[in-house]
């Protein structure tokens, strides 16, 4: 028992943090109830803390559900620091926009509890669950500004289709369990799907099924619909958190479901793996190019998004260590980099005019010289140059795809980062070179968020320069 | 002292960040000092080269992403010491200019222009391709930069397709260089971009996979220099670009196209460099021609000289295809000629430009009696360009042609016949552009009221038109920096093509490595 509680917590604390902070706003009189934020990032931040303590540390939980690793502390140490960034940030932006309520920050503490169970699962069920908590934190994050015509739309349009791709897990799920004869568990599961031979039809359509279910919380093409509306629907910190953690969330438990269900080798899981570099290629080239017709700050980022999880694919399609530590150091620099660009966004914005059009940027190099060199350092790395945080992660996982034999693979990402560079530079090229024409400009109010921009600053950069301090601690996790 | 001359500039870009926005001399000033000092470190190191040694000298190795084998490796052989102290000479030249051309936003500029020296530096020392790949992405931000915030009127449009273009190479040839280090894992076992390493390696992959390669590198090089009929993007870049970023692209960017030639595609890929050799030869005789042709038919003086440069880059491919020591050397001399010659013809051009805001010659005539001493040293540059015995390009342009003739790997003369008719094409649009500049009539309005050269635009080019004729007259002082580097790799083609060179004594030299190195690097 207390074996299980050591090994579990991490997740243990967050929900702590999260109840007690509900029942702080439930109960302590409104007016101290500003007491919530500080609280929750305080208990984020010991959260992170023990991550960090428990670095190094290899064993499970509760009859082998729940696994701790350094593979699970490098998610937890994710999550909780972008949680931590989004609480920062998301304080100035919703008092701006008068919709400062404690829920929000106690459903941030919710998913985040969420994504660690993800990352900790070794095993189905507990996958699901925490995939469900989080993503029900999120439909409600979605629609948080419940007056909003946009947000309201876009919770609602999360919420259906996040529903229907649960089915999609839950019904994979269920196959794989019939198949398996009664296994849930990860390393069950891998010693059950033989090696060499043809795959049962159950097991396959089960796998089929897990992955679109997969691909659809990575937002990977064709499973992408969801997320140009909704993110450009949610409040832009809900946007930030959802883009970054989330996604981070997503693919901690798609590596670890792909790496039970794809044993190298094997006639079926070749295809298998085959179908995945589709989705990755085709991903990249669709959300690259759809992105060039943007001209809303939150929806081209939304766009490139998906291409992003193409190019995060390819370390699933690798499915080399090398791979998997190439992704997990994406997901960091990718992290930084996301977060920061929508935090800009998010201090631009303003309760009387949304000011996410191109048209609303043009000019800013003006208006707001500190502002616009950050979001244009932001897009250089998005599009993967050197040398910010980026590029090196798309380096490694262009390593490990070619080392697996997928050269097209790393040839598409190139091509889809060219096209991507069209409408990266579209953001740069209104920020510098065009002067704001009409219409009203408000004085942005970074406030407090400018230390969340500052760390994303400064992640991008010593991503891009010292990979090897990151690439040390993702390099020997598998 | 090589990684003096690197930090230089970069110190100096970090070192104006510091400086007020308003202090508009002193962000000048330090600017220009520190691209001299950058100068002066690359001319004691110029000093300090040990000519006779065909390897890489002044070398520094600092592990940085262990994991794959990406170091901090940086040094030069003769070829790259030349480029880089070439690079260091125009910076100061291109400051200068930029001092009364750029009126906004200087602090920015200055910036920019420093980390492009840094960038461009970096490429040249990089002794590892994952290095040598940041350098080469890096300039692609301040040359961005550089052109859509103080060019034309089309300037974005012109930025962007810089850009996407420069990218769409470089993927090309990430995915290139990151195939090629796995090549060397399966050979080796270990992942590497050690470029002294992959030199021994490459050499030994089979010809099927090596073409590959060697395409995915090209494509980045002939897209850089630009090579036809890659080159759409040179035109619209230099018509935009403020004046500044035409004399960097037009003396600095296409040594880099043709060191990535060198460098990367006879060094790494000498099978497939004879394979191809032909194909480029005649991708570069195109060129020559399909440049020489538009060149005559402009109307506007910047365009003009844009095509005239993707001509004449047309026989310096040929020249390093020719894969023969003539060819080679006088490619690079040709590099350097070029640097200075074109520096000195944009930098004439802008100081017209500047006067009358017009790139159209029509608008000109008659110059030479108003501004005379423009006239001369405009003459210069020209028939520097032209090739006339004494100036510089005639060196280079002679044993470009020489080595095309003679190249054992082309055997054929066609290429050297059509690559000579570039002294006809080049004398055609050069001397229509002098005649239509500085003869003739005055346009009546306004070119009366044109001032000669201030003792500024004097200072600027002054130093260049000594060192063209100098290099005319003794090319040896900076030939023999390149030449048994040239010589050996000369050799190593010879041999692995034909089974025996000339140049054994070189190639023994070569071997002889491990104890000059370490001299050069307790040096260093």
């Amino acid at each position: 028992m207390l074996y299980d509680v050591f090994y579990s917590l991490p997740i243990a604390l967050c929900s702590f943090f999260g109840i007690t902070a509900m029942l702080i706003g439930a109960f302590v009189p409104k007016k101290r109830s500003n007491i919530v934020m500080p609280y929750a990032t305080t208990g984020l931040a010991i959260v992170l803390t023990f991550a960090a303590l428990l670095w190094g540390r290899n064993g499970t939980a509760f009859n082998g559900m729940i696994t701790t690793g350094m593979y699970a502390s490098f998610f937890d140490i994710l999550f909780a620091s972008s949680g931590i960034l989004v609480m920062i940030a998301a304080r100035p932006y919703l008092q701006k926009m008068a919709w400062e309520f404690d829920e929000f920050y106690v459903l941030v503490l919710f998913a985040v509890s969420g994504m660690m169970l993800m990352a900790h699962a070794n095993h189905l069920l507990i996958a699901f669950i925490g995939i469900e908590i989080m993503s029900i934190s999120f439909y409600v994050l979605s629609a948080y500004m419940r007056n909003e015509q946009l947000s309201v739309e876009s919770g609602l349009k999360y919420f259906l289709l996040g529903a229907f791709s649960t089915g999609f897990l839950l019904y994979g799920m269920a196959l794989i369990y019939g198949a398996t004869g009664g296994k849930m568990e990860y390393s069950a599961i891998r010693a059950s799907v033989s090696y060499g031979s043809q795959m049962p039809t159950l097991l396959l359509a089960g796998t089929g099924l897990m992955l679109i279910g997969l691909s659809f919380k990575v937002s990977a093409f064709p499973f992408h619909g969801w997320s140009p509306d909704v993110y450009q629907g949610a409040p832009t910190v809900v946007t930030a958190f959802m883009s970054t953690g989330g996604k981070a969330a997503a693919f901690a438990a798609f590596i670890q479901i792909a790496g039970a269900l794809i044993p190298n080798g094997g006639p079926d899981s070749v295809k298998i793996v085959h179908l995945l570099a589709c989705i990755s290629a085709a991903s990249m080239l669709y959300g690259n190019i759809a992105a060039c017709a943007q001209q809303n700050v939150k929806r081209l980022l939304a766009y490139s998004s998906i291409a992003q999880a193409g190019y995060m694919m390819m370390g699933i399609v690798s499915g080399s260590s090398r791979g998997t530590s190439g992704l997990m150091f994406y997901l960091a620099a990718y992290l930084c980099t996301q977060m920061g660009a929508f935090i800009v966004a998010a201090a631009l914005e303003n309760k009387y005019g949304k000011q996410l059009e191109f048209s609303d940027y043009a000019g800013l190099a003006k208006r707001h010289p500190l502002l616009a060199g950050v979001m244009s350092l932001f897009m250089f790395s998005l599009l993967g140059l050197p040398p910010f945080a980026v590029f090196f992660g798309k380096y490694y996982l262009f390593t490990a795809a070619i080392e697996a034999g997928y050269t097209w693979l790393a040839l598409v990402g190139a091509l889809a980062s060219v096209i991507s560079a069209y409408f990266y530079l579209g953001l740069i090229v209104a920020m510098y070179f065009r002067s704001h024409e009409s219409g009203e400009t408000y004085p942005a109010q970074p406030g407090m968020s400018g230390v969340t921009i500052g760390i994303a600053v400064a992640g991008v950069i010593l991503l891009g320069l010292l990979p090897s301090v990151v690439m040390r601690w993702t390099g020997i996790v598998m | 002292m090589l990684l003096a001359t690197l930090f230089a500039p970069l110190v100096g870009a970090l070192a104006l960040l510091l400086v007020s926005r308003d202090a508009k001399k002193a962000l000048k000033y330090s600017s220009l000092l520190m691209s001299l000092v950058a100068f002066v470190f690359a001319l004691a190191m110029l000093l300090g080269f040990d000519q006779t040694n065909p390897n890489m000298q002044m070398l520094t190795n600092v592990s940085w992403i262990p994991t794959l084998d990406a170091g901090f490796r940086v040094g030069v052989d003769g070829m790259s010491v030349l480029f880089i102290f070439l690079t260091t000479l125009t910076m100061p030249m291109v400051i200068l200019a930029g001092f009364d051309s750029i009126k906004e936003q200087e602090k920015e500029f200055y910036a920019l222009i420093l980390l492009l020296e840094f960038g461009v530096i970096g490429i040249f020392a990089a002794l590892d391709t994952f290095l040598f790949y940041v350098f080469f992405e890096l300039i692609l931000i301040p040359m961005y930069f550089l052109i859509g915030v103080w060019g034309g009127e089309r300037r974005t449009f012109a930025a962007i397709k810089f850009f996407i273009f420069t990218m769409f190479g470089s993927l090309v040839m990430l995915v290139g260089l990151i195939w090629l280090g796995y090549y060397v894992q399966q050979t080796t076992g270990h992942f590497t971009t050690n470029l002294l390493l992959l030199r021994e390696i490459a050499p030994t992959i089979p010809l099927s996979t090596q073409k590959w390669m060697f395409a995915a590198f090209m494509l980045a090089f002939c897209i850089k220099i630009p090579l036809f009929p890659l080159h759409t993007w040179l035109p619209d870049v230099q018509s935009e670009s403020p004046l500044v970023g035409t004399v960097v692209v037009g003396a600095v960017l296409f040594k880099i196209g043709i060191y990535g030639l060198i460098r990367f595609g006879l060094e790494l890929f000498p099978q497939s460099s004879f394979e191809h050799a032909k194909v480029m030869c005649a991708l570069g005789a195109a060129a020559v021609i399909y440049g020489a042709m538009l060149a005559i038919v402009q109307t506007d003086m910047r365009r003009l000289a844009s095509y005239a440069l993707v001509s004449s880059l047309g026989t310096m491919v040929m020249g390093v295809f020719s894969m023969t020591p003539e060819g080679i050397q006088g490619a690079i001399l040709q590099t350097f000629n070029h640097g200075l010659s074109v520096t000195g013809l944009f930098l004439c051009l802008g100081v017209l430009t500047q006067q009358r805001g017009t790139t159209n010659l029509a608008d000109y005539g008659g110059i030479a009696k108003v501004m005379p001493m423009f006239a001369v040293l405009f003459a210069i540059s020209l028939f520097s360009l032209v090739g006339l015995p004494g100036l510089n390009g005639f060196i280079g342009e002679y044993l470009l042609l020489l080595g095309t003739f003679r190249s054992p790997f082309l055997n054929n003369w066609t290429f050297g016949i059509l690559g000579a008719t570039t002294g006809v094409f080049v004398a055609i649009y050069m001397l229509k552009l002098y005649n239509n500049i500085c003869f003739g009539k005055f346009p009546n309005d306004g070119s009366a009221s044109m001032s000669d050269l201030t003792t500024k635009e004097l200072v600027t080019l002054i130093p260049a038109t000594i060192l063209m004729i100098w290099i005319g007259i003794y090319p040896s002082t900076f030939m023999r920096f390149s030449d048994e580097s040239t010589k050996a790799l000369v050799g190593k083609l010879e041999l692995v093509k034909f089974g025996t060179t000339k140049y054994t004594e070189t190639l023994k030299k070569l071997h002889a490595a491990p104890a000059a190195e370490g001299t050069a690097h307790k040096e260093h």
